[in-house]
């Protein structure tokens, strides 16, 4: 390993890596705008200029320039001083001096950099450039005379994001980063340009002149949008919340957010339930939490165990969900689901539910199958972290099932579940490759379960794991992708049908038979309402989505960002939220509501402080008391149903729309704005692709 | 960027398919990235300028993302983003140009055409760019017309060239005095003799 010398220390670093790198190591601030460890090395801004001997008597890009043994680098010499100064003119020659106009103003490392590195005043006199500003979607907005071309959003969206879409055209002075044809950016993580961009160039939109920084509390949280559990981090002034930034997880999303976690904050304001509801008359009219609890206990009081139904929904923290399974379970109802989209999960082993290679395990994976799973649209983040294996090289990628465009090239095995025993029985081409595999996995969307034949799909996923050599000692391959937020905590609570009890498909068959009369939903709203009418229906969640507009009692609950509760990820990892701001009007956290109505009831719950509710967790399952760690592996044992598939439909992938899967997002004007802008790049899309018949025709021959 | 630029539809003529193909054939594949300078060029020999559907159909023969290609269409000056003239010339006004009196050459042009840099004639016939040293000042000075050089020029040849080119005639490229190549402008000053 290279030794070298960094400002009188020594240091010995892993060959390969760069000046920069090795300073980092030391704490050594170097200055830098084009930089970025998660990106590809540029070296076009200058500014992280060191002097290093040997070597000519000028100083060097430290982020471009690789380690060598006996090196002496200088970080903080007259001479770097005077470059960096130097270079620091030079970046803000062009740059306006508009930061008390500008949104990047209290958080810009221009700003920073400036004020630390530059010199005092600007002997500058000419007339700056000025830049059209560039359309860039709903989400961002641009600044371009800013702009330091640094180039990180290009490489972002080439690289990570995988839209090839921003480009720098023109050159020198002229240069400019657009889309050239000013249409909206295409993907999924768009949002993270904003984090990206050192400058106010690109900034977000939505929070466009809505707070400065130091406005802001900062509450670390983790998102519920999606099943994977991104780390981020709330931006709160008073009782709103203003924007959501990600946090550093390498475990589960790197430093990337996806749009929607990030954007559809502005759905937490719109459309609130903040005071409980009873239905009198066939109209909802708001009452106390004492009438409303009361409406519900004395329904439940006059049914039998049988009539009674629960479902949780996608949102559900793991408080709540253990406190209405308690409660039902205290009336003796079996009627219980958490599994609201009717997807076929089986709970025999821990390990069945689960994504079981861990998120950071892709990084392993040297072939990656996906059934009937759309991870870009169900969990974009993930998406990102497949392309960057993709990226490494040495990956096979095959999808089965209804084929969509992923950012990467992957093979498409065939869309219907016939493919799966093919594989089994290794009569299919792609069985080699398979065979050939080290670390084979494989992500099993909820498309692919929930259908009918749910159970026997999963069943013979599962025997295509065992077959294809996916479980190992230290290396599980059998990942099931979830798209709620709540699942994998409801299946570890058990939060699915006692002995005897129906499933949701059932559950509503019967309600709208009649034969179940009462149905408590616990923030679900993705399960068809239409036929309940002799149903009673109990609502609890913070949205007035779809449930609520059902509901005969609605029970006003907590948004994730007002409450400190636990969710399970995709990969079965224990998180917390935190309460950034508090529940609007008398919404109330969720379990509390639940523990309000057992006591109605006369059957108090045993749990009084959040405390106890998570000791009970624990009691439950004891992942609960290790909160943020990488679970431990689960063991594998026998699931599904072996019974083959009845139908041959495509394993269809489940979300319609990135940008309106829950609630939230559902509220959410921001969102509603994006998803309108998608469905007018498709039909461009579609035109385009008529338009260019005869390139297309030299592909055929 | 023009209106047209978006509308214009743009398609390799059947020959100019044929040639692209052939340029393509000259890289490995899965380095196709590499025809893209050659085929704007032929693009833009066909359709007089670059469009961006002319862009995008490069990009979409050559499997490429449409911003790789604005991106090097943007960078050259010598592909022309904008409609031009029949004949786009190009005066040079370089170092040795100047000395040598492009000054009057671009003087001729502004009077016969009554344009400026940068314009283009109503009818669409010329279009007069000024451009830096185009390597050639052994002969100054120089114009270039489309992919001909017209060299030793004064007012008068200037006038004559562009006239020939109104009538629509192709005149002489080459030095206008009558010199070979870049030989001494006052004929040969070494081996005038045999022996």
């Amino acid at each position: 390993m290279p030794k070298l010398t960094i400002d009188g220390i020594a240091i010995e670093v892993e060959p390969g890596s760069t000046v920069l790198q090795a300073c980092e190591q030391l704490e050594i601030e170097i200055p830098r705008f084009c930089y970025h460890e998660k990106l590809s090395i540029a070296g076009n801004c200058r500014m992280c200029l060191v002097e290093v001997s040997p070597g000519p008597q000028k100083p060097q890009a430290s982020c471009a320039l690789p380690v060598a043994d006996g090196m002496v680098v200088k970080t903080d010499s007259p001479m770097v001083r005077k470059a960096r100064r130097g270079v620091m003119e030079l970046l803000l020659i062009n740059h306006p001096l508009d930061c008390p106009i500008c949104d990047q103003g209290g958080e810009c490392d221009l700003q920073d950099q400036a004020m630390a590195y530059g010199g005092n005043s600007s002997r500058y006199h000419e007339e700056k450039r000025a830049v059209a500003d560039k359309y860039l979607g709903p989400l961002i907005k641009s600044h371009m005379t800013r702009c330091i071309h640094c180039t990180r959003c290009i490489r972002f969206m080439t690289e990570i994001a995988g839209v090839h879409e921003l480009g720098a055209v023109f050159r020198g002075e002229h240069m400019e980063i657009t889309t050239y044809v000013g249409k909206a950016l295409e993907s999924e993580l768009s949002g993270n340009l904003v984090d990206l961009c050192p400058v106010g160039a690109l900034t977000s939109r939505p929070y466009a002149f809505t707070a400065r920084p130091w406005e802001l509390r900062t509450t670390e949280s983790v998102d519920i949008l999606d099943a994977l559990g991104s780390a981020i981090r709330i931006d709160s002034r008073g009782a709103q919340v203003m924007r959501i930034l990600p946090r550093m997880n390498e475990d589960i999303n790197e430093e990337w957010i996806s749009d929607k976690t990030r954007h559809a904050c502005d759905g937490l304001l719109i459309r609130r339930l903040d005071t409980p509801y009873v239905r009198h008359d066939g109209k909802l009219q708001p009452v106390t939490w004492r009438e409303a609890l009361t409406a519900v206990a004395k329904r439940l009081k006059t049914l039998k165990p049988e009539q009674i139904a629960a479902i949780a929904g996608d949102l559900a923290d793991c408080e709540s969900m253990i406190a209405l399974k308690d409660l039902m379970g205290s009336l003796g109802v079996v009627n219980i689901d958490c599994r609201q989209d009717g997807a076929a999960l089986d709970t025999a082993v821990p390990a069945a539910y689960r994504f079981n290679t861990t998120i950071a395990g892709v990084d392993l994976a040297d072939v990656i199958l996906l059934i009937g799973t759309d991870p870009r649209r169900e969990a974009a983040v993930l998406n990102a972290r497949l392309r960057k294996r993709w990226l490494t090289g040495h990956v096979e990628i095959a999808t089965i099932g209804t084929p969509v465009d992923l950012t990467y090239p992957a093979q498409s095995l065939g869309d219907g579940p016939a493919v799966l025993i093919e594989l089994i029985e290794e009569r299919h081409p792609f069985s080699q490759k398979l065979k050939m595999a080290k670390r084979p996995m494989l992500i099993l969307g909820q498309g692919a379960l929930a259908r009918s034949d749910g159970m026997a799909v999963l069943g013979l996923v599962r025997r295509l794991a065992e077959t294809a050599n996916m479980i190992q000692e230290g290396w599980n391959g059998f990942n099931i992708l979830h798209t709620a937020a709540a699942r994998v905590g409801g299946l570890m609570l058990g939060f699915v049908p006692g002995q005897g009890g129906h499933g949701v498909t059932a559950i509503l068959d019967q309600a709208s038979r009649g034969t179940i009369s009462f149905l408590y939903l616990l923030n679900a709203d993705e399960v068809n309402l239409s036929t309940l009418d002799r149903t009673f229906v109990v609502y609890q969640g913070h949205h007035g989505d779809a449930g609520a507009k059902r509901a005969d009692v609605i029970l006003p609950g907590a948004a994730y960002t007002e409450k400190n509760a636990l969710y399970v990820n995709t990969e079965g990892r224990v998180q917390n939220t935190k309460l950034a701001v508090f529940p609007p009007g008398h919404a109330r956290e969720d379990w509390k509501i639940v523990r309000a109505l057992s006591e109605r009831m006369g059957r108090p719950l045993p749990y009084d402080t959040h405390a106890d509710v998570r000791a009970r967790l624990v009691a439950v399952d004891a992942a609960f008391a290790t909160v943020g760690v990488t679970p431990a592996p689960a063991a594998w044992g026998v699931f599904g149903e072996a019974t083959s598939f009845t139908e041959s439909l495509p394993l269809r992938t489940c979300h319609e729309n990135f940008y309106r899967t829950d609630p939230i997002s559902r509220a959410s004007s921001k969102m509603a704005e994006c998803a309108e802008v998608q469905a007018e790049l498709e039909s461009i899309k579609k035109s385009i692709k008529k338009g260019h018949h005869l390139g297309q025709e030299r592909e055929d021959d | 960027m023009n209106e047209s630029s978006e509308t214009v539809p743009f398609f390799f003529t059947a020959d100019n398919l044929k040639q692209a193909e052939d340029v393509i054939r000259r890289y490995p594949s899965g380095k196709q990235a590499a025809a893209t300078m050659p085929l704007l060029d032929l693009a833009q020999r066909q359709a007089g300028w670059l469009p961006r559907t002319a862009m995008d159909y490069v990009a979409n023969l050559l499997q490429i993302p449409s911003i790789s290609v604005y991106e090097v269409a943007t960078f050259y000056t010598m592909y022309r983003l904008h409609p031009i003239g029949r004949y786009h010339v190009k005066i040079c006004t370089s170092i040795s140009c100047f000395l040598c009196g492009s000054g009057k050459i671009l003087q001729t042009c502004r009077d016969i055409l009554c344009i400026n840099f940068g314009e283009t004639t109503i009818d669409k016939q010329f279009t007069i760019d000024e451009i830096e040293c185009a390597g050639a000042c052994v002969n100054a000075p120089i114009v270039q017309i489309g992919d001909d050089y017209f060299e030793d020029l004064d007012g008068v040849s200037m006038r004559k060239i562009l006239e020939s080119l109104k009538r629509g005639e192709q005149p002489k490229a080459g030095s206008q005095r009558g010199r070979q190549c870049s030989c001494p402008a006052g004929g040969p000053t070494t081996l005038k003799t045999e022996d």
